[in-house]
């Protein structure tokens, strides 16, 4: 009974990893293809990574996906750990009314914010472009960064500061020596969360784009639409490796500061 | 070693008064505990004197120069949290170089005297661990040595070995003394256990609702309490109430208590508080004590054994005693078990409804 309830989980597991893997594998498969029609059997070939080295439209939108996504990590991080300390260190006026405002737009689905942002945009003259674009994006990814970075703060409370203060710190070198490396953790993660908000985004980005500007989840879309070739495949393999990458590292960079 | 003057210190959270006019003098090398309920303002007054709460009123003075201007960082103080408050990325050695670290001390001084700290807590050899892999009595020696490696003028301590189980927290009491004796260090420490602030404390002084109730030494403090919450709370003690006679004080339901303390005029109404300890048990025909006691007679209603000691619930009239008796007998008295109760005079503490 022990063994098999053992063999039931690695099943279990198996089928979980094969059910989240195997689109991708596909995908990743299939942009080393020669047929642009997906035909079997595979014939070996990457002539849709060279092509996609020629296709500027793509490598554009690639370029401002990741642009944006850097921006909108940098800002979007300072911002939200800043807000987050204030939460848990400092209270003030209004501040559980200000918390709690923090969950709805998580749930507010992404379409009805993109329409008000491109409304409200219009009305106060920002318009369309990169800068709102990106002025979208932070808005979407702060209360992601506040919730990640707050978490963190709250399981320390403020006694690591005062110690450091008693021991002779002033608060800039509390904040440097003590606050930061403690919650760094938090702040990756949170960092994670903001550059994947970014780099994800559809809707707004695709609300928000002038004409002739697009990021890459509008050009994949828009590349669907026509019936599209294994170059698609080719820039998302690319983009699979590298985020996974990513991910690996800061997997290890975790650690640094962390408990465990 | 320094002084720290509280003087008249007021500390308000809305309508509360967390510290109430509190004046206490430290004295030099002092080692002074700080008790009460929580609440009571212990941990307002250690806070206040880190720098950590404004007084709304009055004054602290270390080494008679007011402090109140002066931010934590800037107090020359050393302070070990009830959680230490260890620093979790640092290693043991650079929890305990910080203090020196961020005053730009050389590494080759930081590395002398944080060795010679680890040497004095007994955690040489301890250096590279992070302070998850220290045990709770290592920690709390960590919290120390970081505490005094910058050689503050005085050293705070909140509730510090309040995480430990009750045998290394004994073992940490005695440490702990050693350590401050040998540092000469003026210490005030806050703690909730009276075992512990007997123990440590040269003075202590009682809390309740952000007053003090009582400063002395803690002979003085438990012996001669001056109040009954003093009595309650430093220790237990059985209370009576009654109105003042000649050579006593008539207790209703109980009769006439004597006391050595000089008892005000006859018709005032007392209390006097009697600790469980100072009275005697016995079953009559059997050895008799012979001195001058106020004796009563009275029934076991209940006895709790405890291995070392027995605490009897004693009915003697309306009252119910509480007795502690060590446990000479190893068979304690049985319930219904009809005894005589007595003690001395000096025993029959006047003290402050």
């Amino acid at each position: 009974m022990r063994g098999f309830g053992i063999w039931a989980i690695r099943l279990y597991l198996a089928l979980l990893l094969l059910f989240l893997y195997l689109p991708i594998a596909v995908m990743v498969l299939l942009a080393f293809n020669q047929s642009p029609l997906y035909e079997l059997p595979i014939v070996w070939d990457t002539v849709w990574f060279q092509s996609l080295a020629h296709n500027d439209r793509l490598i554009r939108a690639g370029l401002n996906s990741v642009g944006l996504a850097l921006a909108n990590t940098a800002i979007a991080t300072a911002l939200g750990t800043m807000t987050a300390i204030a939460f848990a260190r400092y209270s003030f006026r209004g501040k559980a009314l200000l918390e709690l405002l923090l969950f709805p737009p998580i749930t507010i689905p992404w379409l009805i914010i993109g329409t008000s942002m491109l409304i409200f945009f219009f009305w106060i003259g920002i318009g369309r472009g990169l800068h709102a674009m990106l002025l979208g994006h932070v808005a979407l990814s702060l209360p992601y960064v506040i919730m990640v970075v707050g978490a963190r703060l709250k399981g320390h409370g403020s006694a690591l500061e005062e110690a450091a203060a008693t021991l002779g710190a002033s608060p800039w070198q509390a904040f440097w020596r003590v606050s930061l490396p403690v919650m760094a953790p938090g702040v990756v993660a949170a960092s994670l969360f903001a550059f994947a908000v970014s780099f994800d985004q559809f809707v707004i980005s695709y609300f928000l784009a002038p004409p002739g500007v697009s990021t890459l989840p509008v050009e994949i879309y828009a590349a669907i639409r026509k019936g599209f070739t294994p170059e698609i495949n080719a820039i998302s393999t690319i983009i699979i490796l590298v985020s996974m990458g990513l991910m690996l590292l800061f997997a290890r960079l975790y650690r640094f500061g962390g408990e465990r | 070693m320094s002084t720290v003057d509280v003087i008249g210190a007021v500390k308000r959270y809305g309508r509360v008064a967390a510290l109430d006019e509190v004046s206490i003098r430290f004295g030099e090398g002092e080692f002074f505990g700080l008790i009460g309920p929580s609440g009571s303002g212990k941990t307002t007054l250690l806070r206040a004197i880190a720098g950590f709460a404004d007084l709304d009123a009055g004054e602290i003075r270390i080494d008679k120069q007011p402090v109140g201007d002066r931010p934590p960082h800037k107090r020359d103080i050393g302070m070990v949290f009830q959680n230490y408050a260890l620093f979790p990325h640092l290693t043991v050695f650079e929890n305990v170089a910080f203090g020196l670290s961020v005053r730009g001390r050389p590494k080759e001084a930081m590395r002398k005297d944080v060795g010679a700290m680890l040497d004095l807590v007994r955690l040489s050899g301890f250096e590279a661990r992070k302070p998850r892999q220290l045990s709770g009595g290592q920690q709390q020696r960590v919290a120390l040595a970081r505490a005094l490696v910058t050689r503050p003028r005085v050293l705070l301590l909140d509730e510090p070995l309040g995480a430990l189980d009750k045998r290394l927290r004994q073992e940490m009491q005695i440490e702990l003394r050693s350590i401050q004796r040998e540092v000469g260090i003026t210490t005030i420490f806050v703690t909730h256990d009276q075992e512990e602030a007997l123990t440590l404390s040269d003075r202590i002084a009682i809390f309740n609702e952000g007053k003090v109730v009582q400063i002395g030494a803690p002979g003085e403090v438990y012996e001669r309490p001056r109040s009954a919450f003093a009595a309650g709370f430093l220790g237990d003690a059985n209370l009576f109430q009654g109105a003042v006679l000649d050579g006593g004080v008539e207790i209703g339901g109980l009769g006439t208590l004597r006391s050595a303390d000089p008892l005000p005029a006859a018709g005032t109404h007392v209390s006097l508080a009697v600790r469980p300890e100072k009275i005697q048990v016995w079953v009559e025909g059997l050895a008799t004590p012979g001195a001058d006691l106020n004796r009563f007679k009275g029934r076991v209603q209940r006895a709790v054994y405890a291995g070392t000691n027995l605490t009897y619930k004693i009915e003697v009239g309306t009252h119910l005693l509480t007795v502690f008796e060590q446990n000479r007998a190893a068979h304690p008295l049985p319930t219904g078990t009809a005894v005589n109760v007595g003690w001395l005079p000096v025993h029959s503490v006047l003290v402050a409804a």
